[in-house]
């Protein structure tokens, strides 16, 4: 016996009210897409349960990968259906041959464990009502499998017995990323660096259905080809959820000297990132997103106390910046690097373009005031700069290599 | 923009193959591509490339060439050589001998034996990098099986004085094996196998134009050692495996190319590199030279000069980090190396490298300190456009400092 479906369980989109349909479709299209490479399967969404049909062979662990990058998606239950025969349900002998099958080669014969049916009969002609049929399928059970007990209120297995247009055997599952479908939100731009909060910021909003652009600043000859390449890596980590991702590179190095060499050194890394928020807001607003995203945590290191950051925040004018770490722990977002698989690139050493001239002692209570005091002695030089950064950044489309053709919505 | 012209100034790290080893290998991939482990005529043609090339790896040499062994390399040739010879010698002692500036190949591998409870002295150098014989003769045991001692070292281009050290090695204990690994030394310098007495000799084909994964170790006869692959039963059990015959017949042609004009090669280098040397001199401020090419007189007189690698220049500018001057001068289209290629992967936080730390130099130095390595092919030109080159980014570099 194969797992030939999936139901999949989304909670979030079932409250959605008129608008549920919006997520349903995005989802369902999100899903037929993560599952295009793995073979062929029918995704359907009826009366809000979203069910995977198998239509060939197809190899089990890929297709659990693919469902789990999936946003939106919060519980995947492999299944095995039973079609009617002659317009008719199996009866109660054959869905007991069927159980007796299930359990036997997905918990071995041997299996110790306690369990309890659940019957759900949404086909109110079938002879048994749902409590008859959860009755005689236990007692089939245990007559063929002895070394299963009953647990009707802490079973280990919970055994699903849906009558429906079909029947679905499942007791699995496996857990979905969560969040809601991609694209049902709007769009941001993720200041993404070499380190390892930005991939796990951008994946959190994409994880709430926004779509993602990405800035990188790069900073040659102190920054190398190398660490231009881990960042398009960690994009296409990314990708791997939120679908393709925009990524402009933006060359900071002429903007960063000039800061190093006008403003006090100990200034110099906030008021490097002042200027890669104005950057980033401008592209943002040229490519038409509606907010920022930072890996920004409070007191995470000199550039992130609450005093840096609402120096940094003051430099972005019209839109919001959304810091999905601001209050996580460094540990906390290393647990999700980790999970989502940008940990071990994240960690690759190469310099970025932050640390390069990083004071020994930097500012940690920066004042708004003298900062910008500072800043605008320099300011026209800065403007100049930056829009020169601005005009000659290079943009790539960076795409999950093991699903091309991920239509954007 | 205009594609620059590239100035390849790495070649210690590995260097372009030339167009005829190519050509002769396409000829052993498409024409006589055959196993030489087969019965019939193609794998006996296939064989016959093989001892060709063997002949001639053994000529510049002047061994024999039973004595020639193919393998993927310089790390595979250390490590078979030691993890060989240790483990086959073991019970005749088990103590072994290195120095501090060895390549990681044997380095790393010293490492394993000792986890295998081997004993290992590890001996130091000079500050040009060069050892001492008598401590090396100071370090042998009742029961040393070996020494390790790298002919040329990859990063500061030290040419230790092998004669000397297995003489005074084999004065104390006369059947101490002597390995040394000679993967910047083959076709560079001159190695005469039979006076330093050497049992053991790691050679890699990438080093001279040859193609990359390919090498050879040359095993003096009668020297034991246990294989570290096992299957087939190639190369006489010691290596087995599908000979590599393209790779051996690329090694061949490449090292037949390297011996013919050595001598030549490696005058013309040596005057290229002093020439370089004091342009950069002249040209950039508070620069340090290291290893024994860094106090040769301008005049070359010095005895001094057999002590420096032809090809094999380090260069440190105190207060430019070298990773930024290595990504400066590949914007122009010049690369060289920062410290070595090959321990680019080592620990980030630990500046500069154990060669570099070896030989004792200040922390000012170790983290600017950049490689600058030659081949046949290089000019004079390509090196006065790098020395021009350091001479305007170094000051400008210096104005940006980190801190």
């Amino acid at each position: 016996m194969k797992y030939e479906a999936f139901i999949i369980k989304y909670a979030e989109i079932g409250v959605k009210g008129k608008n549920r349909h919006i997520f349903e479709d995005a989802l369902v299209q999100r899903i037929q897409h993560a599952l295009d490479p793995v073979g062929e399967f029918r995704v359907t969404c009826i009366a809000g349960r979203l069910y995977v049909e198998a239509r060939r062979e197809f190899v089990y662990e890929e297709a659990i990968a693919a469902l789990t990058c999936v946003f939106g998606v919060l519980g995947i239950c492999p299944a095995v259906t039973i079609p009617r025969r002659e317009h008719r349900l199996p009866d109660i002998n054959a869905l007991g041959e069927a159980a007796i099958r299930y359990f036997s080669e997905i918990y071995g014969p041997d299996c110790a464990k306690t369990f309890k049916v659940t019957c759900r009969r949404v086909d109110k002609s079938y002879p048994l009502d749902s409590m008859e049929v959860g009755a005689a399928l236990g007692e089939k059970l245990l007559d063929a499998l002895p070394s299963l007990r009953v647990d009707v209120h802490h079973p280990e297995i919970l055994f699903h017995v849906e009558l429906r247009e079909q029947v679905n055997l499942f007791s699995e599952e496996i857990p979905g990323p969560g969040g809601l479908p991609t694209g049902t939100a709007g769009k941001a731009m993720l200041l993404l660096s070499g380190g390892i909060d930005s991939p796990v910021a951008g994946y959190q909003i994409a994880r709430r259905g926004a779509q993602l652009e990405a800035v990188y600043f790069h900073a040659p000859p102190y920054t190398s080809d190398r660490a231009k390449q881990k960042v398009v890596d960690l994009a296409e980590l990314v990708a791997r959820f939120s679908g393709p991702i925009r990524l402009h590179i933006v060359n900071f190095t002429a903007t960063q000297l000039a800061i190093y060499e006008k403003c006090p050194r100990d200034e110099l890394t906030i008021i490097m990132r002042r200027c890669m928020m104005h950057i980033a807001e401008e592209l943002a607003l040229a490519n038409g997103c509606i907010g920022l995203i930072t890996g920004e945590s409070i007191g995470q290191v000199a550039s992130q106390t609450m005093q840096s950051l609402m120096v940094t925040d003051e430099a972005v004018h019209s839109l919001p910046v959304y810091r999905p770490l601001i209050a996580h722990d460094k540990q906390d977002i290393i647990t999700i690097s980790e999970r989502i698989g940008t940990y071990e690139t994240s960690i690759l050493p190469y310099e970025d373009c932050c640390t390069i001239f990083v004071a020994k002692h930097p500012v940690t209570h920066p004042r708004l005031d003298i900062i910008m005091r500072h800043e605008k002695a320099i300011a026209g030089e800065l403007d100049e700069l930056m829009r020169e950064a601005i005009a000659q950044e290079e943009v790539v489309t960076v795409t999950d290599s093991r699903a091309e053709g991920y239509a954007p919505l | 923009m205009a594609k620059q012209t590239e100035i390849y100034l790495d070649n210690a790290a590995t260097t372009r193959c030339d167009e005829e080893v190519l050509s002769a290998m396409t000829g052993a991939f498409r024409t006589d591509y055959g196993n030489p482990s087969s019965m019939h005529r193609k794998g006996f043609e296939a064989q016959q490339l093989m001892n060709s090339a063997r002949k001639t790896l053994a000529g510049t040499l002047r061994v024999t060439p039973a004595e020639i062994l193919f393998t993927s390399g310089g790390t595979e040739s250390d490590n078979l050589a030691l993890l060989g010879c240790a483990r086959a010698n073991a019970r005749r002692g088990r103590h072994l001998i290195t120095t501090s500036i060895e390549h990681a190949a044997v380095a790393k591998t010293m490492e394993a034996l000792v986890q295998e409870g081997f004993e290992l002295t590890v001996l130091p150098v000079d500050s040009f990098g060069l050892v001492d014989p008598s401590a090396a003769a100071e370090a042998v045991r009742e029961d040393t099986v070996l020494i390790s001692v790298m002919a040329v070292n990859n990063e500061i281009g030290s040419v230790q004085d092998l004669p000397a050290i297995s003489r005074a090695v084999r004065a104390k204990k006369p059947d101490v094996l002597f390995h040394t690994d000679a993967v910047q030394a083959y076709g560079k310098v001159p190695i005469d196998v039979k006076t330093a007495g050497i049992d053991l000799l790691s050679v890699s084909g990438h080093k001279f134009h040859g193609p990359k994964g390919c090498g050879f170790l040359y095993i003096r006869k009668g020297v034991k050692l246990l294989p570290i692959l096992y299957g087939g039963g190639q190369q006489n059990g010691l290596r087995s495996g599908t000979d590599h015959v393209p790779g051996a017949v690329g090694l061949a042609a490449a090292a037949g190319r390297a011996f013919a004009g050595q001598q030549d090669t490696m005058r013309r280098l040596e005057e290229l590199r002093d020439g370089f040397i004091k342009e950069v001199r002249e040209t950039t401020e508070d620069i340090r030279v290291n290893g024994p090419a860094g106090c040769l007189p301008d005049d070359g007189s010095s005895s001094f000069r057999e002590k420096a690698a032809p090809h094999i220049v380090s260069l440190s500018f105190p207060g430019v980090r070298a990773e930024v001057l290595l990504h400066a001068l590949e914007e122009k289209g010049i690369y060289v190396s920062a410290g070595s290629a090959c321990s680019s992967h080592a620990a980030k936080n630990k500046p500069g490298t154990a060669t570099l730390r070896a030989i004792g130099l200040e922390e000012r130095y170790l983290e600017s300190t950049i490689r600058v390595s030659l081949s046949k092919d290089t000019t004079k030109e390509e090196l006065h456009s790098a020395a021009c080159a350091i001479a305007e980014l170094v000051p400008s570099l210096r104005r940006f400092q980190p801190g």
